[in-house]
């Protein structure tokens, strides 16, 4: 079977003082291919968490995760992560970083170059193949992140707050080049956001988490992602059913961080 | 104990004192060209560029950058401290030298029977580093019982003349000089004549001493052109038969083969470190111990177990850059961004690749950083080193001088030392800027 399946996975960490965090609880999640999901929560919600199991990179305390029938065991080239901001490597410059997938993988130098020269174009950054990482503002270098996961040629590309360190006029590009690279690529993408109009704008797929123990809390199904391929994305936030469904979420989420003070200021 | 330990205290008070003299002259003199820099800057519209827009200065280190003019002007003015303080010849005389030359002086002598006299001593002063002048031909021996006298010094050296000696009647009881230039004089006073003064003694012997003028004797510190002189013929002869630059040529060798094996087991040990927990576990212990353990302290053991050959110098040198690199290896591994180790296992790298695409030179930096302070200290351990158990070598050069007093050469050795660690330092910058270009800009 295709897609990414999230069968009972919990997560929880042992704290040095003897407690523990129940970062996930029996997360159940299907995602099918070629599906834009967008997961929203409160700061330790276990977003990040999920990501990173979903990566490989942690293995949950139980529950398993499949990806097209296989078992996850470890990172892989088949599921591709953008972080938010640190990732790039700065002692190469921008093409060597995009290339770099394809490079560990023994792909001809050729073929790198050609499918370098793709994305540099893809991500609208043709001029600045020689550049080094250092060189680039923080939203360019986030262009290049996205690159050089898209040139592994993943089944699902992972991100974890991609476009959080960056302000709000080079986000909202990014944004667009997002929907963009998903449209064209067909890829799956699940992308993890503290924002609610960015959740709303980057999701067919909303979910909202809820924390303590980490949990999906609600999920939707939403048309702005679908609206917003080639569009003005100021256009799509101007839809009538935008505004009510932000403020819907927005007052949940609130409602969540209300009960997170409240709590910790009984403790 | 009690009375070392105050001898300590006052003799530290002391220091502070010179200290703050020494310092509070170098500041005058800093704090005057300022005040002139900053006449001559205004009066050109020196200052531009953005930082003379800024209006808080005090406090921004950016705005603080080091002002080239000061720089020269400081060692210019070490410079001219150093002429000065030893009067050199290159600059007008300022302290008054040592004197040099002829000068003379009368004393009266009483002898026995009551009757006085007076005879003229002729005092003859030479350079130290000049022959010792021909003696006059005959003296007039001058009329009475006292004779007169003829005395050869040494500039800023004492000597004692016994003017009796030739005196008739002078060995006898009752014989006394009385007055010196007219002055009377006592046994133990002390009276000044034209260049210098007069110490008669308890024995009632004339202890000459020209003025030492207030200058510094070449013994403490040589004058610039005796060193430069000194350089010249260093250079050509060398010292104890090795040339002047083999003996640089041979410390340098020592440093770039300890370090170098310093690198070549320090880096890998510190990866092992930073990538393997048994293997941090295992060498924390040695390295934590090692670390602290100044590479001098080490020399009198190095000593024992390999002699003074090269092995003893560059074993130290290694085990001197070894825990450097190793500490900076392990802190390059350790810095590693965890993002850029998950990104690049995302992309399908092996862990070999991780280590030599992502983990090496993402502690380039790192390593750059270890290598200087690692030069910096391997070159300051192989001239001590040298200072205690070498054949060729800077230190060994200069420890050899200094037996001999010859403070020139002492002095050139320091300054090359001095230099060439300063140009070791130049080189890693600009190898580092050449190969980390991304260091402290990630
Ligand atoms: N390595 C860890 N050790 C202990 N607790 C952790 C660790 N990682 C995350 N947590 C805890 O798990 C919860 C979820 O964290 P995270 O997934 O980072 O949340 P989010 O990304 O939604 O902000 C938080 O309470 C956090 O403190
Ligand atoms: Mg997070």
């Amino acid at each position: 079977m295709t897609g990414l399946v999230i069968d009972d996975v919990s997560m929880t960490f042992e704290l040095p003082n003897g407690g523990n965090v129940e970062a996930l609880k029996n997360i159940n999640l299907q995602i099918n291919e070629g599906e834009l999901l967008s997961v929203l929560g409160p700061s330790g919600c276990g977003k990040t968490t999920l990501l990173n199991i979903l990566a490989g990179f942690l293995a949950p305390t139980s529950g398993t995760m499949a990806m097209n029938g296989h078992a996850i065991t470890g990172p892989h080239s088949e599921r591709g992560m953008v972080f938010q901001q640190g990732a790039l490597f700065e002692w190469m410059n921008v093409a060597k970083n995009i290339g770099f997938g394809p490079k560990m993988k023994g792909t001809p130098q050729a073929e790198i170059d050609a499918k370098v020269t793709e994305l540099l174009g893809i991500v609208g950054l043709q001029d600045f193949a020689e550049k080094m990482i250092y060189e680039m503002s923080g939203g360019m270098q986030q262009r290049v992140a996205l690159a050089r996961c898209l040139a592994n040629d993943p089944d699902v590309i992972l991100m974890d707050e991609p476009l959080g360190a960056l302000d709000a006029l080079t986000r909202e590009k990014m944004q667009s080049l997002v929907l963009d690279i998903w449209k064209k690529t067909g890829k799956t993408i699940i992308l993890i956001t503290h924002s609610v109009e960015e959740a709303l704008l980057l999701g067919e797929r909303l979910l909202v988490m809820a924390p303590r123990p980490g949990r999906v809390h609600k999920e939707y199904r939403l048309p702005f992602a679908e609206m917003g391929v080639g569009a003005d994305l100021r256009e799509v936030k101007r839809h009538p059913d935008f505004g009510p469904k932000r403020d819907e979420i927005l007052s949940m989420i609130w409602d969540m961080e209300e009960e997170i003070m409240g709590r910790t200021e009984s403790a | 104990m009690i009375q070392e330990v105050f001898d300590v205290i006052v003799t530290t008070l002391r220091m502070v004192v010179g200290i703050t003299l020494i310092m509070a002259v170098f500041l005058l003199v800093s704090m005057a060209l300022s005040f002139l820099y900053g006449l001559y800057s205004k009066g050109r519209g020196m200052t531009k560029g953005y930082t003379s827009l800024k209006t808080v200065t005090f406090g921004d280190e950016s705005a603080v950058t080091a002002n080239r003019f000061a720089s020269v002007a400081a060692v210019v003015t070490i410079f001219l401290l150093w002429c000065i303080a030893t009067g050199s010849s290159l600059i007008p005389t300022v302290l008054p030298p040592p004197f040099v030359g002829e000068t003379e002086f009368e004393y009266t002598a009483r002898n026995a029977n009551g009757e006085t006299d007076t005879a003229t001593v002729l005092v003859q002063v030479y350079g130290s580093d000049a022959e010792r002048p021909d003696e006059p031909e005959a003296l007039p021996p001058g009329d009475g019982f006292a004779r007169n006298d003829f005395v050869q010094i040494v500039e800023r050296r004492t000597k004692v003349l016994k003017v009796q000696n030739n005196d008739e009647g002078g060995k006898e009881d009752g014989y006394e000089v009385i007055e010196i230039n007219g002055t009377p004089v006592t046994r133990e006073t002390v009276v000044p004549f034209a260049k210098g003064e007069i110490y008669v003694t308890k024995q009632g012997s004339l202890s000459v001493r020209p003025s030492t003028g207030l200058t510094m004797e070449a013994l403490y510190l040589p004058p610039p052109e005796k060193v430069w002189s000194s350089f010249i013929t260093l250079n050509k002869e060398g010292y104890q038969g090795v040339g002047l630059w083999e003996n640089v040529f041979w410390s340098l060798i020592r440093v770039v083969i300890g370090f170098s094996l310093g690198c070549l087991f320090g880096i890998p040990l510190g990866f092992a470190m930073g990538l393997n927990s048994w293997l941090r576990g295992w060498f924390d212990p040695i390295v934590e111990f090692m670390r602290p353990v100044p590479p001098l302290a080490l020399i009198p053991l190095v000593i024992i177990w390999f002699g003074i050959g090269e092995q003893g110098k560059i074993s130290l040198l290694f085990l001197a850059a070894l825990w450097i690199m190793t500490i900076a290896a392990r802190a390059g591994v350790s810095g590693v961004n965890i993002s850029k180790v998950h990104a690049a296992y995302s992309l399908g790298a092996t862990r070999r690749q991780l280590l030599t695409k992502v983990i090496l030179p993402n502690s380039l930096p790192e390593i750059f950083t270890g290598a200087r302070v690692a030069m910096g200290v391997c070159w300051g351990t192989v001239v001590a080193a040298e200072l205690v158990a070498a054949e060729k070598g800077a230190g060994k050069m200069i420890i050899a001088a200094s037996k001999f007093s010859l403070t020139d050469i002492v002095i050139i050795g320091i300054i090359i030392i001095g230099v060439i660690g300063y140009g070791i330092d130049v080189l890693m910058r600009k190898a580092e800027n050449k190969l980390v270009p991304w260091k402290g800009r990630g």
